[in-house]
């Protein structure tokens, strides 16, 4: 056999498994693609645009797995009650990103839980209320907050219909390397950025729920499992008459 | 007192002294244990990144922050990771404590570092 025509047939196969690698990207291989994941190192663009469907029937009552996991993934779990604090109002005012919500239909008495977190508009209210530039939405769909260059002010809080953002009151002693966290600043659920940066495309939230009530992916392709559920399930935004194009989505509720 | 009470209680307080200077001892970094000791250069020559590590750094950031890039030359958690020292027991010391890589010089140079009431002191967890 020739020189060229063995390159040839090296050229084939890596082609070919890049190819494999691709179709089979959605759904199944997620895990074992992130397990070679490089950190990016090429600007994140809209082709992706990043989104959640969350099947509240799956979601049990009084489970608390895919708080506890956020909690841990982002290190909210370090940051302690200020010395003298009232613990009702830290209960309140702790960050946290992922709210518990329940709802009660009090005709038939049939509740509902589910996770509420940043919905990642697409018109972010938060983004055009930041006298900063602080509220940004990245191109990839994820809404986000620069903390170099939060004051603290809180409008986005205020402007946010999901009440889907936290405060930082005191100083934190500990923190993760990629979640740094210090006093004055507010931020929210950010998708596990860290994880989708460093080639990961799962959430800390969707790894934790044993329900499956989480999917996430990328709305932007059609082959992905979001995508896919969004198709076959009916689904709903919340505040929808807002029309802000949210990324995370809702079935059953 | 004899004087060979007098040379024990000598000896006995030179030994008390040497205790608590090793118990003050502990806690504190030991030389040679960062990363950084074992290297020969930074990301780039010393005299560069002496004068300019901090544009290095704020560049960065936005593009951590804003474009998702984190595979860069440049990065704080990167400083942190090859600058901590270890203090005896094995433990990470803050690279912002007293005389340590980052406060040795901004304390010189009267620079205040905003960079860690919100970053991470020691390297990182994983």
């Amino acid at each position: 056999m020739s020189r060229e025509k063995q390159q040839g047939r090296r050229e084939f196969l890596k082609t070919s498994a890049a190819a494999a690698a691709v179709t089979i990207a959605p759904g199944v291989m997620l895990h074992t693609l992130s397990a070679d994941a490089a950190p990016r190192t090429e600007p994140v663009t809209d082709k992706v645009r990043w989104g959640m469907l969350i099947d509240a029937n799956k979601c049990a009552d009084g489970c608390t797995e895919c708080v506890a996991a956020c909690d841990k993934e982002n290190g909210l779990d370090l940051v302690d009650m200020p010395e003298g604090a009232d613990p009702s109002l830290w209960e309140r005012q702790r960050p946290r990103w992922i709210r518990q919500v329940k709802l009660k239909d009090n005709l038939s008495g049939r509740i509902t839980n589910l996770p509420m977190m940043c919905q990642h508009c697409e018109e972010p209210p938060c983004v055009d209320v930041c006298p900063t530039g602080a509220s940004f939405r990245r191109a990839d769909g994820i809404v986000m907050v620069d903390r170099h260059i939060c004051i603290g002010c809180r409008y986005c809080m205020m402007a946010c219909p999901y009440k889907a953002r936290s405060f930082i009151h005191a100083e934190v002693a500990e923190k993760l390397t990629h979640t740094p966290r210090g006093k004055g600043c507010v931020e929210s659920c950010n998708f596990c950025v860290q994880r989708l940066d460093n080639g990961e495309s799962t959430t800390a939230c969707q790894e934790a729920c044993k329900h499956q009530a989480i999917v996430f992916g990328d709305l932007n392709d059609p082959d992905s499992a979001v995508s896919q559920a969004l198709k076959k399930y009916p689904s709903v935004q919340i505040r929808a008459d807002l029309k802000l194009n949210t990324g995370v989505r809702y079935s059953n509720i | 007192m004899t004087r060979k009470s007098v040379i024990m209680f000598l000896a006995a307080s030179i030994a008390g002294l040497f205790i608590s200077l090793v118990s003050a001892q502990a806690g504190e970094a030991v030389e040679g244990t960062a990363k950084a000791d074992k290297l020969e250069q930074c990301v780039e020559p010393t005299p560069v990144m002496r004068r300019n590590h901090f544009e290095f750094i704020q560049h960065q950031r936005d593009l951590t922050v804003h474009e998702g890039i984190r595979g860069s030359k440049y990065s704080l958690a990167g400083c942190v990771d090859c600058h901590a020292r270890k203090d005896a027991a094995g433990k990470a010391v803050p690279v912002n404590a007293e005389g340590q890589f980052c406060d040795g010089c901004h304390d010189y140079a009267a620079v205040s570092l905003k960079c860690f009431e919100c970053h991470r002191t020691v390297p990182g967890e994983k």
